[in-house]
């Protein structure tokens, strides 16, 4: 195989790739993207794109099962029935729909792309090794993207009923028993979906609440759903191996247990993705378990720069699209570094929670003076109407000058409005501007008027 | 109680529209019968547009530089009685010019600062207590960026005075743009506009709610080149002002003239050296012995003499080449405009029929015209309808110009300023009276030949200037 040069050279087209490839390719630069598995990386393939469809089958399958009995709206059905194979053939089409589309658009913007496992040589030459051939790389830039996999425990090694998020979104059933270890953003979004679709979930724990991430105001409506879908929280408890009937686990208080699991999914985390192509050849400053990049995305080697999940948290999505645009447009001689105010973050719970800049807490331990109210979905006619009450819009602030530090909410649909909180943090709102905007009645985003005239000191509504 | 609405009235033949040059009374002042409350401009005459009525004023039909159509509402006032608006007669539709609110500020702004001149320094000194405060450290970067001199500009009522570093008196007390560690609040895109720059937000001082730094912020750090006056010590200061004059009025009127004339005429420029020695005795010889109550003659109605002679042999040099129409209309009377520069900017009275006069007319008439231009009293018709310029600098003349054709003339004369300087008589050198005439032709229906016997002749006339009063 020939050997290619090119101007840049990204590794793994997951979202932080891709999306540098074809800002690259915009930019006129000469461009080369190789990905080992499939375009899209995690995010389309076995993330965020395939739980969403899985999270929206199962919605509407409660939904129906929902009226079935009995209904406060009055709607009423019969039992219904899932028909999981033909759900798992609808989440691929999709799935298979974005990563055709991704290659529509690197091909667009004239990047070539290669599929194949990337190993460096060395911090200028790549070699990609595809069905026993093997093609070298030679570039000015490369972008490593490489990703993050799930965390493996090593007294639940994935296999057979041990499962990790990317197995729990292809089952041919849904199964009667389900264990979730880890009662992060991930188990609990499948552990709930699984609920709704039937099967019995018990999630397990170590540390004493859910959602470590968020406090407890924003996981109490999480708390209440998993509380209906009759899923068991255990907190506090270790996970200590796979047993003939499940799970064993050892309490808070040191008893041993056995939880009954058909399957067994751990969402323990995820770890970056940095063995496996060759980071030996190079020399790169790790900053822990990540690659250490500087506010351009620059490794400690001229030329290397990384992205993604693989250079630290949140790893989330978002945050590598907008570091892949960053380095294509570094590369290419622009004046960037990274300036963004706030990464949104959202958990597609039921209800979901958002939480987008700094918490209340977040912001005091900065040392800011701080004021901060919510307004519940409770008091807003648009959330009555819809049956989705649970939850509220919190905003934060500072109390010297009211610019908007943070926004958090819980609630039914509140993934949606993390676009209005973004924008109002990254544009600088102070709470004048989000009370001096007019918000479209009846909706939920009425709750971030409401929150922050609340912050302000009156609220109309309340 | 009644409504009576001023409509701009017809102030000249066949004008559709006139601009607003100046507001006499403000909304809310009373105004009695015959009080002037507004000036427009049509070409380039100032109409005095007088109340008929008295009453207060409630609503004004622009702004000073807005163009309106005849018959259009101009004011409305706020009468005993009836007025003249039926009472659920729509009002006239609100004018609102985009810049308006931000322009009207800036009126503001700038007669504040003209009526106080110590408030730049009065925030400076409070500047400087919140930069102490702060970390003391260094004087502070934005507020002492108003106490800048220069604000002469800001005394004059049209223009609108933007000091932009005098804009940030708004910003944060301190002397860096934020306490240390701070990071500078600013939107996505101006983010992206000081990347693009290399400029370091960190430095920016910003005026905006929570300080936030805005577009503006950002222009007046560029304009600043993100230097303070200070950090470069007492002495030479940088004047970051930037004063914007509206092109109104006048000074509009002469732009739009100059632009037609720049881009449909294609001037060709000629110079030659005319001696006037004989002519400047025969012009003190005239001053004299003139009679009482005639004007002390200068140069220029010998120069409109000679013109009409020269004019008689080259009639097509009087003309107005009307090139949309492919027309030249060659005139039989001799109307000279004589530029004339006016406390306002240039204006061109026209004497009406030079071949009528005679020398000493020909003086008069040139006087009282400029009396009227100078004083803002020439009416439209003495401004318009000339078929051909002389301008003149005078003792300022220099030594040659290149004039530009007074459109949709064709040619024009431009005298130089006169001096005494030694000429080669063929035997010796001779101290004479010397100055050159500047003339532009328009070369599409003017050929350079002509041109040239043009001022060739206009020259052997004022070197002879007996030439001028002899018939043919």
């Amino acid at each position: 195989m020939e050997d290619v040069t090119c101007k840049v050279l990204v590794i793994g087209a997951g979202p932080g790739g891709y999306v540098a490839a074809i800002r690259a390719g915009q930019l006129g630069l000469d461009t080369v993207i190789v990905e080992g598995e499939c375009l899209g990386g995690t995010c389309l393939n076995v993330g965020c794109i395939p739980s969403k469809a899985i999270i929206h089958a199962a919605d509407e399958f409660e939904k129906a099962a929902h009226f079935a009995g009995e209904s406060a709206i009055g709607v009423k059905a019969g039992k219904p029935e899932i028909d999981f194979a033909k759900t798992l053939t609808w989440k691929d089409g999709i799935v298979k729909r974005l990563t055709t589309g991704v290659g529509g658009l690197l091909k667009k913007n004239k990047v070539r792309s290669i599929s194949g496992w990337a190993t460096f040589v060395d911090g200028k030459t790549v070699d990609v090794k595809e069905n026993g051939s093997t093609h070298r790389i030679r570039a000015e830039n490369i972008i490593i993207a490489t990703g993050s996999v799930p965390v493996e425990l090593p007294f639940l090694p994935f296999g057979g009923d041990v499962i990790s998020s990317t197995e729990a979104l292809s089952l041919a059933t849904p199964p009667k028993t389900m264990a979730v270890v880890g009662a992060g953003y991930i188990g609990l979004e499948l552990g709930i979906a699984y609920a709704k679709l039937g099967t019995k979930v018990t999630v397990v724990e170590a540390m004493d609440k859910i959602l470590p991430l968020y406090d407890k105001e924003l996981t109490r409506p999480v708390e209440k759903t998993l509380k209906r879908l009759g899923v068991e929280v255990i907190l506090g408890a270790k996970a200590k191996g796979q047993s003939k009937k499940g799970l064993d686990i050892e309490t808070a208080d040191g008893k041993a247990e056995t939880v009954k699991a058909e399957k067994i999914l751990v969402t323990v985390g995820r770890a970056p993705k940095t063995e496996g192509w060759g980071r030996d050849k190079l020399v790169l400053d790790m900053d822990g378990k990540f690659l250490r990049v500087d506010d351009k995305c620059r490794t400690t080697m001229s030329g290397v720069y990384a992205i993604g999940d693989v250079t630290g948290e949140p790893m989330l999505a978002h945050r590598a699209m907008a570091q892949g645009e960053m380095v294509a447009e570094i590369i290419a001689g622009h004046n960037r570094r990274w300036d963004k105010r706030a990464i949104p973050a959202v958990c597609f719970t039921d209800p979901e929670i958002v939480s987008v800049g700094l918490s209340p807490e977040e912001a005091k331990s900065s040392g800011y003076d701080v004021k901060t109210q919510n307004f519940p979905f409770s008091a807003n006619g648009r959330a009555m109407s819809m049956e989705a009450e649970d939850g509220f819009i919190r905003v934060v602030a500072r109390a010297d000058n009211k610019l908007v530090l943070g926004v958090q909410a819980a609630g039914k649909g509140v993934s949606e409005l993390s676009t209005a909180f973004g924008l109002a943090i990254e544009m600088g709102a102070t709470l004048d501007d989000i009370a001096g905007t007019i918000h479209a009645h009846p909706t939920l985003g009425e709750a971030f008027h409401e929150a922050s005239l609340r912050t302000l000191g009156h609220a109309l509504h309340i | 109680m009644g409504e009576h609405v001023i409509k701009l009235p017809d102030v000249g033949e066949g004008v559709a529209e006139a601009e607003l040059v100046e507001w006499l009374a403000d909304i809310g002042a009373n105004v009695r019968e015959d009080e002037v409350i507004a000036s427009v401009m049509t070409d380039k005459a100032t109409v005095e547009i007088p109340s008929p009525v008295e009453g207060k004023i409630i609503w004004r039909g622009g702004d000073v530089g807005d163009v309106l159509a005849v018959g259009s509402p101009l004011v409305r006032l706020e009468v005993d009685g009836a007025g003249n608006v039926k009472p659920g007669e729509a009002p006239p539709q609100e004018k609102k010019p985009e810049a308006k609110p931000e322009e009207k500020k800036e009126d503001k702004k700038a007669k504040q600062d003209s009526s106080s001149p110590a408030s730049g320094g009065g925030v400076e000194a409070k500047g400087r207590d919140g930069g102490g405060q702060a970390n003391g450290k260094t004087p502070p970067q934005s507020t002492a960026l108003t106490a800048l001199p220069a604000r002469e500009g800001a005394q004059k009522e049209n223009d609108r005075v933007r000091d932009r570093a005098g804009e940030q008196t708004s910003a944060p007390k301190s002397a860096m743009p934020r306490p240390e560690g701070e990071k500078p609040l600013a939107s996505p895109a101006v983010r992206k506009r000081a990347a693009d720059a290399g400029v370091d937000l960190r430095r920016v001082p910003g005026s905006g709610p929570a300080g936030r730094i805005t577009h503006e912020d950002l222009d007046a750090f560029f304009s600043s080149d993100g230097e303070t006056a200070t950090a470069r010590g007492a002495g030479y200061t940088r004047n970051t002002l930037v004063k914007d004059v509206p092109v109104i009025g006048l000074r509009r009127k002469i732009a739009e003239k100059m632009e037609a004339a720049n881009n449909r005429i294609v001037p060709i420029t000629y110079v030659d050296e005319v001696d006037v020695t004989a002519l400047e005795d025969l012009r003190a010889e005239l001053n004299n012995s003139r009679k009482e109550g005639r004007p002390k003659l200068t140069i220029l109605p010998f120069l409109m003499r000679a013109m009409v002679k020269a004019i008689s042999e080259q009639p097509h040099l009087n003309a107005i080449y009307d090139d949309e129409a492919g027309v030249i209309h060659q005139y039989g009377g001799v109307h000279i405009g004589i530029a004339a520069q006016t406390p306002n900017g240039l204006m061109v009275p026209v004497v009406k029929h030079a071949e009528a006069r005679d020398l000493w007319d020909c003086a008069a008439e040139a006087a009282r015209l400029a009396d009227a231009a100078k004083s803002g009293k020439a009416s439209r018709d003495e401004l318009s309808g000339s078929t051909i310029t002389i301008t003149s600098l005078g003792a300022m003349g220099g030594i040659v110009t290149t004039p530009v054709i007074n459109h949709p003339e064709v040619a024009i004369v431009g005298v130089n300023k006169m001096q005494v300087l030694p000429r080669w008589n063929g035997t010796e050198f001779m101290p004479r009276k010397v100055m050159n005439l500047s003339s532009s032709f328009d070369h599409r229906v003017i050929d350079g030949w002509d041109a040239a016997v043009f001022v060739q002749r206009l020259k052997a006339l004022l070197e002879t200037p007996a030439m001028i009063f002899i018939e043919n």
